[in-house]
């Protein structure tokens, strides 16, 4: 047994200690968002937060997540309530495909707690484990700038 | 067979059906799409090949609609675009209307879900069936009032009239209302009064992929749902020689190992297990290998050596000259399409009945092939559509459709999930075809071409299911199928040949397609087809003979061009790149220029760029592109400038790094390692997509239309920068870095200097 918490949510886990994390989360806990892709870290379409940082869950073991905080592309938002950056995304309709996005979306959302507001380079470089067979590329840059802005109009607000 | 035994006699019974099969292979009868080229009944679009309007458009008794198309999202945002045209043509709110996509029990058969075609095809179709639903809609609002239709509108789902008369479509709709057949014309709506059309609405399917919704076949959790998984040989045609099943039998959670010939897969109760099983499965598996495949390093001479079965696809004049300016070998080698999901497919053994949940691009061609493979009757094998990951063309859904339904075939009552793992995606996906082309040019005496010569060599660009042996699996079984025989498409379109007749106006001019009936690697349907090796070949040589006859590369087009259209996007292409009086840049970058309409047919699309390379490594980097596109009426602008940006940025990847690998037996190029893509790092640093408008002309394609631009235009900046040619693809950093080396940039041309006298 091991204990997740998953978006916020403490959830015990019964798959075996080396099951890889990716199946966990898509065949235990039937989460749709973290992708199978490759299988190898390669191409980032499992991407998922632990504590904070992007990881690819094919290649983790479900053992070494225990009590961790994990967060998948469902705890960024909803469809009646989208997270700022997949409005930012929905926004520049920043996919063809999309299913490579997931993976973008929460790689963007490390990204933008570490640099509140990336330029072109940093975003390049944050993204360049991630791949996308689409050529959304220039799309996915500009919704991250987008959701860097709103994020940064939120928070002068608050001040 | 005599010519005048058409098809369509064939197909209306005029004809005996045994004959439709000796028609040679680039009869017309042929086409990507699988549709017949053969107009039968001269009605607009798909309701020519399935007339009934009930069949694409139902009313529901509360006024919603519900659309039928025969066509499939593979993310290029069709089920957007279709939506917007039923609204507009039937005058009622988007949201009020469902779009039902390819299912064989529900929607019509519109085979394959290719070549650019599905606006045309589908959206024309649904275009008119909803408009003329819209007026029998308003007929029937008279008939009912006892009055004439003089003066009566359908707007917001109502038929409304000057004296108050308002009657939602659900009153009017009965059951047998839209049981008709389409007319010939239709009553469209004029472009300038579009309300939903020519806008750019956002994709219904965008929300629930970037939310976790459950999006793709791969997301789809039935009641009772097993995962299964494949063992496939080492190389192509490999026979198993030994298997040691038992200890994987013995594995806790797994149901059972399903051994046919060289086919072997399992089925366990939970994924990991599955791939466990697999690895060891595979591990005791011993092979008898025989597959002998070409020296990679010498591709192009192998195809070119290959037996051919050759078309003149050009003649014009006297295109033989006593020497050429420009005598050149172009090259691509194999393609992966790459999706960055592995193919996947659910199927269900209930009673009599499969049922298979599959990304093909064609659910009846698939639903046939299946049923032959599994020996059942048509009408028990029902294959629905669900989205997967972008395929770009023929990747592995249909192949593991089979596998899919092998192994529900062995397990009754449980729906069983096949997803493919990356290396077997990579090693044994149809690739898009290594190819070769022939150029040869030379200019006359006042700047203009003389001569031209194209030949291109290519296997078939489609080898898409119908036939059952076009499914790995059913060449693996005891009793295989025969392979599926090698298509030759046919012109207009082309296949190997397509976009190899330049539309340049050409005085003297001969092309040759070198149809190859072997595939020394498996290959099938790619993005553009051999368009993009054509386009590259075709236009790195306009490129080079502006240049040794000291003209402007876009001026040298132009003077070669009676096409309106294509003028017009060149000129806009040029004019917001700021071509004339671009400023000279430093060493080390560029410019490229070219142009091509996607198949002499559908959106035209010229290409200026500006690329920077790193002389020590050979990186290359495209700083700006600037596309001007015409895709005709456009139905979603936003949709179009998405397809073209993704055209440009997937062409970049094909032309700076691709290509598969494989030494004399195996594809070696099994992982993202060995067959790199483009990452984040080489993206163009800024695109613009700029769309000539066309308001009421025809839906051209747009899909496919930057491929070709896109790679030669690459090109055109590299020899712009280093004075050399290359042509061979891919454009890698070692060959720009041994291009860079070969003299300083800014030199003269590398070909023999020559007056064009
Ligand atoms: S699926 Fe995990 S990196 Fe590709
Ligand atoms: S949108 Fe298809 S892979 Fe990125």
């Amino acid at each position: 047994m091991t204990t997740l918490i998953l978006n916020g949510e403490e959830r015990q886990v019964t798959s075996e200690p080396d099951t890889p994390l990716l199946y966990v989360l898509r065949d235990e806990l039937e989460l749709n968002g973290a992708k199978f892709g490759c299988g190898l870290g390669q191409c980032g379409a499992c991407t998922v937060l632990v504590d904070g940082e992007p990881v690819f869950s094919c290649v983790t073991p479900v053992l070494l997540m225990n009590g961790r905080d994990i967060r998948t592309v469902e705890g960024l938002g909803t469809v009646a309530a989208p997270g700022p950056l997949q409005a930012a995304f929905i926004e520049e309709q920043a996919a063809q495909c999309g299913y490579c996005i997931a993976g973008m979306l929460l790689r963007a959302q490390a990204l933008l707690v570490r640099v509140p507001d990336p330029q072109d380079d940093d975003i390049l470089a944050a993204l360049e484990p991630q791949l996308c067979r689409c050529g959304t590329h220039m799309r996915i840059i500009r919704a991250v700038k987008r959701a860097a802005r709103t994020l940064s109009r939120a928070a002068e607000a608050v001040r | 067979m005599s010519p005048a035994l058409s098809r369509r006699d064939v197909l209306r019974g005029t004809g005996a059906l045994i004959l439709a099969f000796s028609v040679p292979h680039r009869s017309s009868a042929l086409t990507e799409t699988g549709a017949s080229a053969t107009p039968l009944r001269g009605l607009p679009g798909s309701l020519d090949s399935t007339p009934r309007l009930n069949a694409w458009i139902r009313i529901e008794a509360d006024g919603n609609a519900t659309i039928f198309t025969g066509k499939a999202e593979l993310g290029q945002g069709i089920k957007t675009a279709l939506l917007q045209i039923a609204a507009e043509e039937l005058k009622l709110p988007l949201p009020r209307i469902t779009l039902i996509t390819a299912d064989t029990a529900r929607t019509p058969n519109e085979g394959y879900t290719a070549a650019s075609h599905s606006v045309q095809d589908s959206g024309t179709a649904i275009r008119n069936a909803a408009a003329q639903v819209r007026e029998i809609l308003i007929g029937e609002a008279a008939r009912l009032a006892g009055r004439s239709t003089d003066g009566l509108k359908a707007w917001d789902g109502v038929v409304a009239g000057p004296d108050g008369l308002s009657l939602g479509y659900g009153e009017l709709v009965s059951a047998q209302l839209l049981n008709v057949d389409a007319q010939p014309t239709s009553i469209l709506t004029d472009p300038k009064n579009f309300t939903v059309m020519d806008r750019p609405v956002a994709r219904v399917d965008i929300p629930p992929k970037l939310t976790g919704g459950a999006a793709y076949v791969q997301d789809m959790r039935l009641p009772g749902m097993v995962h299964g998984r494949i063992v496939r040989p080492p190389s192509y045609g490999a026979r198993l020689i030994d298997l040691d099943a038992a200890p994987v039998e013995a594995m806790p959670g797994v149901l059972k190992v399903v051994r046919d010939g060289a086919f072997i897969g399992v089925v366990a109760e939970k994924q990991w297990t599955a791939i466990q099983a697999m690895r060891r499965l595979a591990a005791s598996a011993r092979w008898n290998e025989s597959a002998a495949l070409p020296d990679e390093a010498q591709l192009p001479e192998a195809l070119m050596a290959l037996p051919a079965k050759d078309t003149t696809i050009l003649e014009v004049g006297t295109p033989d000259a006593a020497s050429y300016d420009v005598d050149a070998l172009f090259s691509r080698p194999y393609l992966s399409h790459g999706s960055i999901g592995p193919s996947c497919a659910i199927a269900h053994m209930d009673g009599d009945d499969l049922t298979v949940w599959t990304h093909t691009q064609g659910v009846y061609p698939l639903r046939d092939a299946l049923a032959t493979l599994c020996a059942m009757p048509r009408d028990k094998v029902r294959c629905i559509h669900v989205e997967g990951a972008g395929c770009y063309g023929q990747n592995g859904a249909d192949d593991v459709g089979a596998d899919a339904a092998l192994l529900a075939r062995a397990l009754p009552g449980r729906p069983v999930r096949v997803q493919w793992m990356r290396e077997q995606e990579h090693a044994w996906e149809p690739f898009g075809p290594g190819m070769a082309a022939h150029v040869r040019a030379s200019l006359g005496p006042d700047g203009s071409i003389s001569a031209w010569q194209h030949d291109v060599w290519s296997q078939s660009h489609m080898m898409r299911p119908g036939p059952p042996g076009t499914l790995l699996a059913a060449r693996d079984i005891a009793n295989p199928f025969p392979p599926a025989p090698p298509v030759d498409l046919p012109m207009p379109e082309g296949g190997g040949d397509r976009n190899a007749v330049p539309l340049y106006v050409l005085p003297n001019a001969r092309a040759v397609n070198h149809f190859l009936p072997q595939m020394p690697l498996r290959g099938s349907s790619m993005r553009s087809l051999g368009g993009y090796l054509n386009v590259f070949a075709i236009e790195s040589t306009m490129d080079d003979l502006a240049r040794l006859s000291g003209q402007d590369p876009v001026a040298f087009r132009l003077r070669h061009l009676r096409d309106e259209r294509a003028s017009a996007v060149i000129t806009l292409a040029a004019e917001r790149f700021g071509w004339n009086g671009r400023p000279t840049l430093s060493a080390g970058s560029g410019y490229g220029f070219a142009f091509a309409r996607y198949k002499n047919l559908e959106a035209y699309c010229a290409i200026a760029l500006e690329l920077a390379i790193d002389q020590d490594t050979g990186r290359t980097v495209v700083q700006r592109a600037i596309a001007a596109v015409d895709t005709g009426q456009v139905v979603n602008p936003d949709g179009v400038r998405n397809q073209i940006e993704g055209g440009i940025v997937q062409a970049t990847s094909w032309t700076l790094f691709e290509g598969v690998r494989f030494d004399r037996q195996r594809i070696t190029s099994v992982d993202w390692a060995s067959y790199p893509i483009l990452r984040f790092a080489h993206v163009p640093r800024r695109v613009e997509v700029h769309l000539v408008e066309r308001p009421g002309l025809p839906f051209l394609g747009a899909g496919e239309a930057a491929q070709g631009p896109m790679g030669a235009a690459i090109a055109n900046a590299i020899r712009d920068i280093t004075g050399t040619r290359l042509r061979a693809l891919p454009l890698d950093a070692a060959k720009v870095r041994a291009a860079s080396k070969v003299r300083p940039a800014s030199m003269g041309s590398p070909l023999p200097p020559r007056s064009p006298s």
